[in-house]
């Protein structure tokens, strides 16, 4: 039995958004996920030496733990 | 002038990038870029008062400052994806000013050009599964026991608990097996930690949280395989495209 890719039902995926809309959609749950662990990380480690730079990462994730008071978000 | 204004990084694309449509940064600034050789790193000016590094984690310690932080920078690198290759920066990434991304990007070569390379072509998707309210079938325990009421109120009590084990296992084995055949159907995958509850406002246990690097052309049967994915004990959901903020390190597990 074949059946095309077409009649599978897919599940909704977020739609997709055009470079007018505004990221609202998004949920902010999965944008913390990639934000917070994902990306290249500047680190220290990082043999990045430049006089008289502070070379700044803020560790967010120990501030989103922190935050004592959360709603619900969609 | 210069000494109030840090420079946000947001990502890295191919050098010559393309005039790149992609609003204001962060700050309230253009986003711009800054090149060298075959990179290009997508960056926007910010004031030095809110982004320094104490200012910035003081005013993060609050969720709707960072959602709106977080919102201002997807918006950025979201825009840049659908233009060009990117390789994502974490969030809140921040140099001193545009000398020192041009550093940041000779010292990094090798790691930019390969994060690039992976992702090139690629897209990201999410896949989340929750556990549903079914409950996986396991034996009951024995009714035997031996000695007196209270012996049989803890046998009761540790039958639950390996009956409610043996579900989990259950439970957990077909997320396993969803994650496994959702990376056969990828390039690469990653998992993130269950989400808090309090963070997703869903109240069900959280079993898998996962993201696939796949091409564009494959993204379909992923999606398909996600949902021919048959399990009476997971409830899944899909999130994407997204930037393959996921995929951009090299030491992504």
């Amino acid at each position: 039995m074949t059946t095309s890719p077409l009649s599978h039902e897919l599940l909704p995926a977020e739609p997709p958004h055009s470079p007018d809309w505004p990221g609202e959609e998004v949920a902010l749950v999965d944008l913390l996920d990639r934000l917070l662990a994902g990306g290249v990380v500047l680190t220290g480690e990082v043999t990045i030496s430049l006089a008289g730079v502070d070379l700044v990462h803020v560790s967010l994730r120990a501030l989103v733990s922190s935050v004592s008071t959360l709603a619900a978000r969609r | 002038m210069t000494g109030d204004l840090l420079c946000y990084v947001y990502a890295v694309v191919d050098a010559p990038a393309p005039p790149l449509r992609a609003g204001t940064g962060v700050g309230g600034a253009a986003v711009e870029t800054v090149e060298l050789g075959e990179l290009a790193a997508v960056v926007s000016a910010v004031d030095r008062n809110r982004f320094a590094p104490d200012s910035l984690r003081a005013e993060l310690d609050d969720l709707d400052a960072l959602e709106q932080l977080a919102r201002a920078h997807h918006q950025v690198v979201d825009a840049v994806a659908r233009q060009t290759p990117v390789a994502p920066l974490r969030l809140a990434s921040i140099l001193a000013d545009r000398s020192d991304v041009v550093e940041l990007l000779r010292v990094n070569r090798v790691m930019f050009v390969r994060a690039l390379e992976r992702t090139r072509g690629r897209e990201e998707w999410g896949v989340k599964a929750y556990a549903t309210a079914v409950e996986p079938p396991v034996a009951a325990g024995t009714g035997e026991s031996a000695g007196g009421p209270g012996t049989a109120y803890l046998t009761r009590k540790r039958h639950q608990r390996d009956r409610s084990r043996r579900a989990d296992h259950i439970r957990e084995e077909h997320a396993r097996r969803l994650h496994e055949m959702l990376t056969a159907h990828a390039v690469a995958s990653t998992v993130y930690p269950p989400q808090h509850p309090r963070l997703s406002g869903c109240a069900e246990p959280m079993a898998l949280n996962a993201a696939y690097l796949v091409g564009t052309a494959d993204a379909e049967g992923l999606r398909v395989a996600a949902a021919e994915f048959d399990s009476p004990y997971l409830r899944i959901e899909l999130t994407g495209p997204w930037a393959p903020y996921s995929f951009a390190e090299v030491s992504q597990p």
